[in-house]
């Protein structure tokens, strides 16, 4: 395609609309229209003028506002269905085949295409990413398509403008004036902080050109935070875990390497109701307790750079903290949350060596769920071996005990009672309330004495590296969305012609009352001719033509 | 004169245009490519150099992954609350039998089980092979282990060979200490 040479000699790209230099209409549309389109300066968007090759297409495809709008309508309609159906993480299944198997049992064949379009895992499934990514790069080539041209054309843009592109703005005002027309309304615009420029026998004045950059500042800080979004899915830059630690366990804390947590111990206080806590009375009257304070004191640990995993001696001690709802404990760019607990988990056993028939007991053993031993001694030489312990016991399979998982649920002991009354020892397998006696009737039994229990902290261990990166994006946004809201882009033209009568064109991106005050304090102080504006006729003059027409 | 220059800034434009699309396809792939390996082993991938540790047996002897290097080293994580890694220990034992000569070392790393339940099990099972326990779960964290049983095959180099999660057959074993054999 070749150059647009206008009557006053500039060349401009082609498909310009109005002369980048004096605003001519270049093409027979625009020159029939009563108002010009001043969106973009009458620019051309590149994309719609060049149209060969492959990668002008897919250029163009991305250009459209409309297709953006198109992209963005659909991930508002995916991200709704995918509140539909409860996501991956808040269905009770850990690996890959159950959680598929969940969705069909529980929602059937709907819960089978929910999952196999991926809408159980929306934001990590790769349709959904792939099309925020045609998002971004939607906004990247719309603003370059609209940002550059938009760029050069106020930058050429000249005092002088043709009369026709003057005559098709919305406000205008033609008439007589004299001498020091032109003088005085510069005056008065400077007064007004307009930029004024003067050539021959005319002005342009201009406020705040910055205010049409708002949007593409606006874009800088949308595609700054998917950036940020898109760094938390590599590795090391966000850490969202769950650490489940028992009262005196030590745990390596997942994803934060070299670095181990100790649990002391976990506490739930709740409001007693008294002094100085009377005012929560009525609420515990009314819902049985109040929580004070979720707790849990841990001791962190580090492992020294030369150690290695499961080198437990190395450990240098770091902290001591107390971990409390709202209060994480921070260390090392990662954040330990206190999130969940489970109380009263089994911690010991008690049982009595009892004579079944005449109660008399051969002493206590005290059995750790956590760490048994293998003898227990008792008085006079009894002792009660155990031959197989069962955290959480869940039946026989070919006459062997097995355990569902390895905490101590439902504990399950297979042990071995000797006593001086029984020298070759009797077999039991106890579980809680049942008793087995595999190899026939024994003169002893282990009565239950008392548990002692344990809580669990459930702990949320967190680290994001990319939470200054999305603060940078979200704050460049706001300053687009400042700088595009609040200022407006004014402008005046005025020319006196050869018979002294005065040609005066106005025009703003928005905020036309604005525009129209400025002009009225000119007015007043150059004795300018009055302006119309030239929508508002056209708008009144359909309304009158409906009128008559009714 | 004219003419070329067109053409020239013809040129650049797709060029330019060809370079933007390619780094944001770049950058879309990459991230997708991320979010879905994510949810695989996250750190560790076959060729990676298996990190070292050192964890002690049910014997009190500490083994240090590192110290065999030159053999393959037939890495499992179990708990005896895992049936698939219940299954598969027999088997493991009449392989390592065939294989120790052969330079293959297995290590069956317990998941922070306690040293009753550890030894009950392999005295039951008649396990030959060294058994250490994984107290804090460190090695398991380091090693971004999510279900059980997992194998790591680590070869004489020392690099990851291959990572099966789930049950293997005997045969697959054989298979499998055959690959991290050394030559």
């Amino acid at each position: 395609m070749d150059k647009l040479i206008c009557k006053c000699g500039h060349e401009n790209p082609p498909g310009t609309v109005l002369c980048e230099s004096c605003g001519r209409p270049l093409n027979e549309q625009e020159q029939n229209k009563q108002l010009a389109d001043m969106r973009y300066e009458g620019t051309a968007r590149r994309s719609q003028t060049y149209n060969k090759s492959i990668i002008d297409k897919i250029w163009n495809f991305f250009s459209s506002v409309k297709v953006g709008v198109g992209i963005i309508v659909v991930l508002l309609i995916a991200a709704a269905l995918g509140t539909i159906l409860p996501q991956k993480q808040y269905v009770p299944a850990t690996t890959e085949a159950d959680i598929e198997a969940y969705y069909t049992d529980i929602y059937g064949s709907v819960g089978t295409v929910y999952h196999a379009l991926g809408f159980h895992d929306l934001y990590n499934s790769f349709w959904f990413i792939g099309l925020v990514g045609m998002l971004a790069i939607s906004l990247i080539i719309a603003s370059l398509d609209r940002f550059v041209p938009l760029y050069k054309s106020l930058k050429n843009q000249r005092v002088l403008r043709h009369s026709s592109f003057m005559r098709k703005q919305r406000i205008l005002a033609e008439g007589p004036g004299d001498a020091e027309t032109l003088k005085k309304a510069e005056e008065k615009l400077t007064d007004l902080k307009y930029k004024v420029s003067t050539d021959k026998n005319g002005l342009l004045a201009e406020k705040g050109r910055f205010s049409r950059w708002g949007p593409y500042v606006n874009h800088i800080g949308l595609i700054i935070f998917l950036f940020g979004v898109m760094l938390r899915m590599m590795p090391g830059f966000y850490v969202d875990e769950t650490l489940w630690i028992r009262e005196g366990e030590t745990r390596a804390i997942p994803d934060a390497p070299g670095y181990v947590l100790e649990s002391k111990g976990f506490t739930l206080e709740t409001y007693t109701g008294e002094g100085e806590e009377e005012k929560f009375g009525e609420a515990i009257d009314r819902v049985g307790t109040v929580a004070k304070n979720y707790q849990t004191d841990v001791v962190l640990y580090k492992i020294p750079e030369d150690a290695l995993p499961g080198d437990t001696d190395e450990m240098e001690k770091v902290e001591e903290h107390a971990i409390r709802v709202n209060q994480p404990f921070k260390f090392d760019g990662y954040a330990l949350y206190q999130m969940d607990f489970q109380q009263d988990e089994l911690k010991t056993m008690s049982f009595a060596l009892q004579n079944k028939e005449t109660g008399e007991s051969r002493g206590e053993l005290t059995i750790d769920l956590v760490n048994p031993e293998t003898n227990y001694e008792l008085e006079d030489g009894s002792v009660v071996e155990l031959l197989g312990y069962y955290p959480d016991f869940s039946g026989f399979e070919n006459g062997e005990p097995q355990t569902a998982t390895p905490l101590p649920k439902n504990p399950g002991f297979l042990v071995k009672m000797t006593t001086p009354d029984t020298p070759d020892g009797e077999t039991s397998f106890i579980t809680i309330q049942n008793t087995v006696e595999p190899l026939g009737d024994n003169d002893y039994k282990l009565a239950f004495q008392g548990v002692e229990t344990r809580d669990a902290s459930g702990l949320t261990v967190r680290k994001d590296r990319t939470l200054p990166i999305l603060g940078l994006g979200g704050l460049i946004f706001m300053i687009g969305v400042a700088q595009g809201m609040y200022f407006n882009h004014r402008r005046f033209w005025i020319q006196q012609q050869a018979d002294g009568s005065i040609l005066l064109a106005g025009h703003t991106n928005k905020n036309w009352f604005g525009l129209k005050k400025d002009l009225d304090q000119v007015t007043e102080h150059a004795s300018l001719p009055a302006y119309r504006d030239q929508q508002e006729d056209m708008e009144a003059q359909e309304k009158r033509e409906g009128e008559q027409l009714t | 004169m004219s003419t070329e220059k067109k053409r020239n800034k013809k040129k650049n434009r797709t060029i330019m245009r060809s370079v933007i699309l390619l780094l944001l396809v770049a950058a879309i792939g990459y991230t997708i490519y991320n979010s879905v390996t994510a949810d695989e082993v996250e750190v560790l991938k076959v060729g990676d150099p298996a990190p070292d540790f050192t964890l002690t047996d049910l014997d009190g002897e500490t083994h240090k992954l590192s110290d065999y290097k030159g053999q393959g080293v037939f890495l499992n994580f179990w708990g005896t609350w895992c049936e698939p890694c219940i299954k598969e220990m027999p088997a493991m034992a009449n392989q390592y039998e065939v294989y120790e000569d052969q330079g293959v070392q297995i290590l069956a790393v317990n998941i922070a089980q306690s040293n009753f339940e550890v030894e009950t099990f392999a005295r039951q099972y008649g396990l030959n092979f060294p058994i250490v326990i994984d107290r804090d779960k460190s090695v398991m964290t380091a090693y971004n282990i999510r279900p059980l049983p997992t194998t790591m095959l680590v070869n004489p180099q020392g690099e990851i060979q291959r990572i099966v999660t789930g049950e293997m057959t005997e045969q697959d074993i054989a298979g499998f200490m055959e690959e991290i054999k050394p030559e």
